[in-house]
């Protein structure tokens, strides 16, 4: 495949595109367009109608026809008819769940510990949590399987082995969220709640808790959908014995697009109601780690 | 107060052994691609041989290349792309920026399954088929949203009076904007482009989706050779472990000198 020029056409396209556009504008309103800065938007509107909105609308399409293409619930019925289906379904969800949880419980102390802690290089410490996240993740996820299959585990422990993998990987995705939040937490108020007698327990039950709220829910968020979907994890280092709703996606892909596409469409509408019930995606300045 | 330092032990001794498992697997490659075996745990001497091996293999070293390429590649005309787009968002009006932004967050918080599967079907079924493009295409779906977020809380820190005043000296609106908007939101661009380079490095699902046969990144290699275990990469399984040092290294590397200059940039300023 010749990229640079695929690249040139590419570019020509476009070039070509404004061209005409000035064109018609000139035609039809008898001069040039003012230059506004609203007008920046178009280029990536474009680009996010033809390759967000119309992709969701195909999978749309696919998910809700069969395969002489008429309109169908045939997918809907099959997929929730299945037994088996359901319950790798259920398998899943547990899965995630479990990665979630222990990403929480290991995370949250981190953070915690992290924040509240006057060392003064500690964003050295938090660095060495994200450093392992910028290592490609499959090479990542290699290494643990060479360290298992040293230990012996590999092939024998293989949900044990799958959770490991995933908890490995997103851990950071929970730790930045957290550790932002904490950080956020106002000093005076820990000070109140000691002046006013509350002991460690109390302070952290009524004070810290309920303020980390959105850390916390910005972090399962970034956890707990990938951990259901991310099959590369689970292939390798469960010996391809778990199987979890990204894997089947992957199989549709080659034999059934319909199939496929409910499945995704399932997925989809997972992710926006929970979206929605935690209130919105949080665009935390330190998604992935970018401003350390 | 012995309390208080039992308990700053356990804390410390906590975060260790944290550390201590997130780096296990890594250390354990490390050590491992400077010793001649082939096997984890078997004993050997101190040798090159791994380090030989990678970069002795055109596949491998092809692969990498072409890694490095297509993260270059998407993280520039991302960042171009979001940039712009971000600036366009910022003085649209008030609905027309939420549409586009709600729409920008899709890629971000679907799996990403969900948008490798789409496009995949998609290109498919409109008859462009996968090459070399729609991989790129991929790519930029998932980059772009990440260097929009990067740069909107730029925008909003900016003193919007500045743009202004250089409209009122006699500057044209696109002059204006290159010389006044874009160098106070540059900081945010550069962790966009970053994240972007980042993202496309790390990617191994919309790459399979989309990608052109036969076309291998470092994921889909790794991830074949360890899973499918054909002839030639079972045998090159043990160069993953160089690979994996050297990466490591050179992020290492990257992360502290790049702490090191914005340290002194700070005492410069100071």
């Amino acid at each position: 495949m010749n990229t640079t020029l695929l690249i040139f056409l590419l570019v020509l396209l476009a070039a070509l595109l404004i061209g005409i556009a000035l064109l018609a504008y000139r035609l039809v309103k008898g001069r040039m367009p003012r230059f506004s800065r609203k007008s920046l938007c178009i280029p990536y509107a474009v680009f996010l109608v033809f390759f967000v909105i119309i992709p969701m609308l195909v999978i749309f399409f696919y998910a809700f026809t069969d395969r002489e293409m008429h309109f169908s619930f045939g997918n809907f019925v099959k997929f929730f008819s299945d037994p088996t289906k359901l319950s790798t379904i259920a398998y899943s969800i547990v899965i995630a769940l479990i990665t979630t949880v222990v990403c929480l419980l290991i995370a949250f102390p981190v953070a915690y510990i992290l924040a509240r802690s006057k060392m003064k290089k500690k964003y050295v410490v938090l660095m060495l949590f994200v450093l392992p996240m910028w290592i490609n993740f499959v090479l990542r996820i290699n290494a643990i399987r060479e360290l298992f299959n040293w230990m012996g585990l590999l092939g024998e422990t293989n949900y044990f082995n799958t959770v490991f993998g995933m908890v490995y990987d997103f851990l950071p995705f929970m730790i930045l969220p957290l550790y932002t939040t904490i950080m956020k937490i106002d000093n005076s108020l820990y000070e109140a709640s000691c002046d006013l007698g509350a002991n460690g327990f109390v302070t952290f039950t009524r004070i810290t808790l309920p303020l980390s709220v959105p850390g916390i829910m910005s972090g399962v968020t970034m956890v707990f959908l990938p951990s259901m979907t991310n099959y590369v994890v689970s292939d390798m280092l469960g010996n391809s014995m778990v199987t979890i709703i990204g894997k089947f996606i992957y199989e549709y892909f080659g034999s059934d697009w319909h199939m496929g596409s409910m499945v995704a469409l399932v997925l989809l509408v997972v992710v926006f109601v929970s979206t929605w019930l935690t209130g919105g995606f949080q665009s935390d300045e330190n998604v992935r780690g970018a401003n350390l | 107060m012995k309390k208080q330092i039992v308990f700053k032990c356990l804390k410390a001794g906590f975060i260790g052994l944290v550390l201590l498992l997130l780096y296990a697997p890594i250390l354990l490659l490390a050590v491992y691609s400077f010793i001649g075996t082939d096997i984890i745990g078997k004993a050997g001497a101190f040798s090159w041989e791994h380090y030989e091996k990678l970069f002795g293999d055109p596949v491998i070293l092809g692969m990498i290349g072409n890694t490095l390429l297509l993260a270059l590649l998407a993280a520039l005309l991302s960042t171009v792309l979001g940039t712009v787009g971000a600036l366009g968002m910022f003085y649209c009006k008030k609905r027309v920026k939420a549409i586009v932004h709600g729409v920008s967050q899709i890629p971000v918080i679907n799996a990403e399954i969900v948008t490798a599967l789409a496009l995949a079907v998609t290109f498919v079924t409109v008859g462009i088929g996968k090459s070399y493009f729609t991989m790129l295409v991929g790519h930029l779906v998932i980059c772009t949203p990440f260097v929009v977020l990067s740069v909107i809380p730029k925008l909003k820190q900016m003193d919007n009076s500045l743009y202004e005043a250089a409209l009122d000296l006699g500057a044209s609106p696109l002059k204006a904007l290159f010389t006044v908007v874009l160098p106070q939101i540059v900081p945010g661009v550069i962790s966009g482009f970053m994240l972007a380079v980042t993202l496309s490095l790390d990617d191994y699902i919309v790459t399979v989706y989309t990608r052109p046969n036969g076309f291998e990144t470092i994921s889909t290699y790794v991830f074949n050779a360890t899973m499918r275990g054909n002839a030639h990469t079972a045998e090159t399984l043990s160069s993953f472990w160089a690979l994996t040092t050297i990466i490591f290294v050179v992020i290492v590397l990257v992360v502290v000198i790049s702490n090191l200059t914005n340290l002194r940039k700070k005492e410069a300023k100071r």
